[in-house]
């Protein structure tokens, strides 16, 4: 009990801050924003594969933008006070799930500013919404991790995509199938294999974050 | 001699495997051919390259729980070797699908997942790299591989099988073994796998130490 107490408040303390500042916010919407433009001034119209592609792509380097910040924010002096005062595990569980809300936010707008500017043919568009949805959750609980190892070691940009590029490369492969069949309108029962392979995959990155977490946290 | 029974026979596993691979008989088939001969070599590469990577894995998870410096440079060395093996199992693999299936990389999952885990490791290495403080390097570094093992292992024993491949065993289709894998190569082909196995071991046994003597020439 102390333990969801506890991710209460750092996940409270994560939201008021970002709410004071809301940098990463702002930052991060003007970024999908502008790269959607981009693609929309060089592309004009896309074939459905690439349509699919292209956000997904989007998608990926505004979660690895966005996510990278998550624990190079944090001064060492606030480190040491959390260490005080919180578990290693509540710090990496508020962490999650606060990047996931923030992503499913982002891709969510990104998904309807994205759909409003391109031509889109979805066929199952419910189907599509979870699909983004799931991607949001599974970039959060691997990218987290993937952050917090790169704050450790001098952090910088490069060494975050680095590491997480072949971490993520199985994740989007699954989730590009998986609202591919969405868009061609696919009975939901063929994309059951994809869905179930990337809970296992969130459920296995989850645990394992949890159990290294406290052999990161202390040095 | 008691401890070193294990090197001998893998010495003895690989030459048997390589004089007999080439000179045992083989059923014919379209398309392979002579070529499946390259089964006594690419796919034991594969073996070793998990066995080794596992071996790794156990270290870094020994190294989080003793913090001895040896675990991590069993792990780092284990590492090495896979990659090693890794490229050895590209670059027959390369060989074998250009005279089987017409090009050196066709589209095929398990290729991709491979050249995918190849470079997880290669991330692994530059990670390391980047921090100089030896006990840092070694836990952070440690942290990151055994993060990376089990999405290897979605990559290289999950995701081949839910779509369509050009190997053996994979989206649907039948396994090597079912259909053309006869007694006589099953008689080369296991203890290939177990030679190949054991010389991953010892080449990594052998870095080990001299990475170990290194460090004690450095420390003087």
């Amino acid at each position: 009990m102390k333990l969801i107490t506890e991710i209460k408040y750092l996940l409270k303390k994560e939201m008021v801050l970002e709410w004071r500042s809301k940098y990463a916010l702002n930052g991060i919407l003007l970024y999908v924003v502008a790269t959607v433009f981009v693609c929309y001034l060089s592309f004009k119209s896309t074939p459905p594969l690439v349509w699919n592609a292209l956000f997904w792509i989007i998608m990926l380097f505004a979660a690895i933008n966005a996510i990278s910040k998550s624990f190079v924010q944090e001064s060492k002096g606030r480190l040491l006070y959390y260490y005080q005062i919180a578990s290693p595990q509540a710090i990496i569980i508020a962490k999650i799930i606060y990047n996931m809300l923030l992503m499913i936010l982002m891709s969510t707008i990104a998904l309807f500013f994205y759909s409003i500017v391109f031509q889109n043919n979805v066929g199952d568009k419910l189907l599509y919404f979870a699909a983004v949805i799931l991607g949001a959750i599974s970039f959060s609980s691997v990218f987290t991790m993937i952050s917090a190892i790169a704050s450790k070691a001098n952090n910088n940009g490069t060494l975050m995509a680095i590491l997480s590029f072949p971490v993520i490369i199985p994740v989007i492969i699954l989730i590009i199938k998986l609202s591919k069949n969405a868009m061609d309108g696919l009975d939901r029962s063929v994309s059951f294999d994809e869905i179930g392979v990337l809970t296992a995959i969130n459920l296995i990155v989850i645990t394992v974050s949890l159990l290294l977490f406290p052999y990161l946290w202390r040095d | 001699m008691s401890k070193n029974w294990w090197k001998i026979l893998a010495s003895v596993f690989v030459l048997y495997s390589v004089v007999a691979g080439l000179l045992l008989k083989v059923p014919t088939l379209p398309i392979l051919h002579e070529s499946i001969r390259n089964l006594y070599f690419h796919v034991p590469m594969w073996f070793a390259m998990i066995v080794i990577y596992t071996v790794a894995v156990y270290n870094s998870i020994k190294y989080l729980q003793t913090n001895n410096e040896k675990y991590d440079l069993i792990a780092i060395e284990s590492v090495n070797t896979g990659l090693l093996f890794g490229f050895v199992g590209l670059l027959s693999g390369m060989i074998w699908a250009n005279f089987t299936w017409g090009s050196p990389w066709p589209n095929d999952p398990k290729l991709n997942s491979a050249a995918i885990a190849t470079l997880m490791y290669l991330a692994y290495i530059v990670l390391r790299s980047s921090l100089d403080e030896e006990q840092k390097r070694a836990k952070i570094s440690a942290i990151y591989n055994i993060f990376a093992f089990p999405v290897m292992v979605v990559l290289l024993f999950i995701l081949p099988r839910l779509t369509d491949s050009l190997h053996p065993g994979n989206g649907g289709n039948p396994g090597f073994g079912t259909y053309d894998l006869d007694s006589n190569m099953r008689l080369v082909f296991y203890p290939a796998v177990l030679g190949w196995i054991g010389i991953s071991v010892w080449i990594m046994n052998i870095r080990f130490r001299i990475r170990k003597l290194e460090n004690k020439k450095n420390q003087l």
